[in-house]
């Protein structure tokens, strides 16, 4: 139902995320997904990768601050108003997005998120029958 | 005293060289054995082997030990006093909290020779009896705030204490009560000037200013000159310091050529910080003062940690008490930001607090559009959460916890973790980038 996501403090400097991304590609980790915010000084930059733990004990080795998380994963067809439905079942049952990105795989649309009430937003997916992707 | 007359004290402002050492000389004498009434320097006489009588001639005060902030907080709160505490009438004590706060000490006749240093500077400058004294300086502890209010009620002007903020009460003030002369920390009065552009005021047209009184905070000549422009008055630089009563040690006089320190109070004596022996006569070191005129707490060869150096001792104003340069910088680690005296140690004790934040942090001063600011950069201990809501609410959190402890708002940046220099041995706390020591 979850998968692991990383999350690691950048800063607002040119540098800092190039950094990053050339200790993922020595160890051959491929990002299947990432997002990063924008802010005046400082973001985070979230990645799903295909091999999680080994990411985030190289980013530890090589000094830069990251921390694993659960994020919910939801697979939807890849067809208009997916998102809309998915959605509406958190929104009626007044379950709060932190924040939410998506990707493609293949052709199904993932929808990565964070809630403010992760056993609620469980409990939804397994109501509602909501289809979860997992890496594996 | 004659309005038309250039000094308040003429007995004593235009004294020769001569007779001003000779003064020094007496009353240092006096003040020493005054002193051994005091448990700190009677106990520091004698284990230096030291007698009153020793002092022959003003050399003869570099016999004398320093006496340091440390020393102050040592006896925290009344062990240097030279008086019983009955005879006290007033107490100050430093806004700093590294350790013990310093405690000054006042008699009715100290408070009264305060005001009349303050009341001496002000007259130089042009002040008189008719004039309306607005302090837009902070009172309470802070010396600027009661100080300048004694001083120019006893040069007896029309005083308004009206104290430091609400600048648009202090602009209605200097327009309804017909303010001649203004006492505030430099950046304060750019911003009244600010306000004044907003609300449509042109200080020139609309107001009777003459005369500006800036200090507790250093600034730069371009920055005086940018007020001065600003304002379309002189401002005069004042230095003052609590543990020599506060303000009214030294002031510029018209010239504006360096601070004319008033020696029948004080001896001035520029040392170099690291051998602690005098600078060549020129030469920038550390300011140590020893007070001749103090009742309840005098201090010898107190060392200040200010820098500068003498400018001369003669001036075209009639003067002959020496003109020492404005302060070029400290030779310890504190920090003066809009007339607030912080210390690095302060700023870390605060972060150290916080287990989200790691060892490392960077404070840089910086000068924006005249107003002084301070940025601390401190880094990140661990990336504790994937939440951007819960980084701002740390910044937040630390900001405010700072706030509370050195009164300003700093602007807090979280930085990753091994981005600024280390901390071991002598690494760099404080980047001072403004334009008031070059």
């Amino acid at each position: 139902m979850t998968i692991k996501q990383i999350s690691i403090f950048i800063e607002n400097k040119s540098g800092t995320l190039l950094k990053v991304l050339n200790v993922l590609k020595e160890a051959n980790i491929q990002i299947i997904a990432s997002t990063i915010s924008d802010t005046v000084e400082y973001g985070i930059y979230r990645i799903i990768c295909d091999k999680p733990t080994e990411a985030s004990n190289l980013l530890k080795q090589n000094g830069i601050s990251s921390i694993t998380n659960d994020v919910f994963a939801i697979e939807l067809d890849d067809t208009p108003g997916q998102a809309a439905t998915a959605i509406q079942n958190f929104s009626e049952a007044g379950i709060n997005i932190s924040y939410m990105y998506s990707f493609l795989v293949g052709c199904k649309g993932i929808l990565i998120m964070r809630t403010n009430d992760t056993d609620k937003t469980q409990e939804i997916i397994k109501l509602k029958k909501m289809k979860t992707y997992d890496l594996a | 005293m004659d309005d038309k007359s250039p000094y308040l004290h003429p007995e004593f402002e235009t004294l020769s060289r001569e007779d001003i050492q000779k003064l020094q000389l007496q009353r240092l004498q006096a003040t020493v054995k005054h002193c051994m009434n005091s448990p700190f320097y009677k106990k520091r006489f004698e284990e230096c082997g030291l007698k009153p009588e020793d002092i022959k001639t003003l050399d003869d005060l570099r016999k004398i030990p320093f006496t340091t902030k440390q020393d102050l907080r040592d006896t925290y709160p009344f062990g240097i006093a030279s008086v019983p505490l009955r005879q006290c009438v007033r107490l100050h004590s430093s806004s700093g909290t590294t350790g013990n706060p310093t405690v000054i000490l006042h008699t009715q006749k100290d408070l009264d020779e305060w005001a009349n240093q303050v009341a001496r500077n002000l007259w130089m400058v042009g002040l008189r009896p008719d004039d309306v004294f607005q302090n837009s300086s902070g009172y309470g502890m802070f010396t600027g705030g009661l100080g300048f209010q004694y001083g120019a009620e006893k040069l007896g002007m029309l005083t308004v204490p009206a104290a430091a903020g609400n600048s648009l009460r202090q602009i209605k003030f200097i327009k309804d009560f017909g303010t001649t002369a203004i006492h505030a920390v430099p950046s304060y009065v750019t911003r009244l000037y600010e306000v004044m552009q907003e609300q449509g005021v042109d200080p020139r047209r609309d107001t009777k200013l003459k005369v500006l009184a800036i200090g507790a905070e250093p600034h730069s000549e371009e920055q005086r000159k940018r007020i001065e422009n600003m304002m379309g008055v002189k401002a005069y630089n004042s230095f003052g310091m609590s543990e020599m009563c506060g303000p009214g040690v030294g002031f510029e006089c018209k010239e504006q050529n360096g601070l004319h320190f008033w020696e029948d109070y004080y001896i001035v004596e520029i040392v170099d910080p690291e051998t602690l022996e005098p600078v060549p006569e020129g030469e920038i070191g550390e300011l140590v003062l020893t007070t001749l005129n103090r009742e309840a707490m005098p201090l010898l060869r107190y060392r200040t940690r200010d820098l500068t150096r003498v400018l001369g001792h003669s001036c075209p104003c009639g003067r002959n008490h020496v003109r020492l340069d404005r302060m070029r910088g400290r030779s310890d680690d504190m920090m003066v930001l809009r007339g607030v005296n912080i210390f690095p140690i302060q700023i870390e004790k605060i972060l150290m607090q916080f287990p989200e934040l790691a060892n490392n942090y960077l404070i840089t001063l910086t000068t924006d559009e005249d107003n002084d600011n301070m940025t601390v950069e401190v880094e990140l201990e661990d990336m504790f959460t994937d939440d951007y809501a819960r980084l701002q609410r740390l910044n937040k959190d630390v900001t405010r916890a700072l706030k509370d402890e050195i009164l300003l708002t700093p602007h807090v940046k979280l930085v990753a973790k091994g981005t600024l220099p280390v901390s071991e041995g002598k690494a760099v706390r404080v980047v001072d980038k403004r334009k008031v020591y070059q």
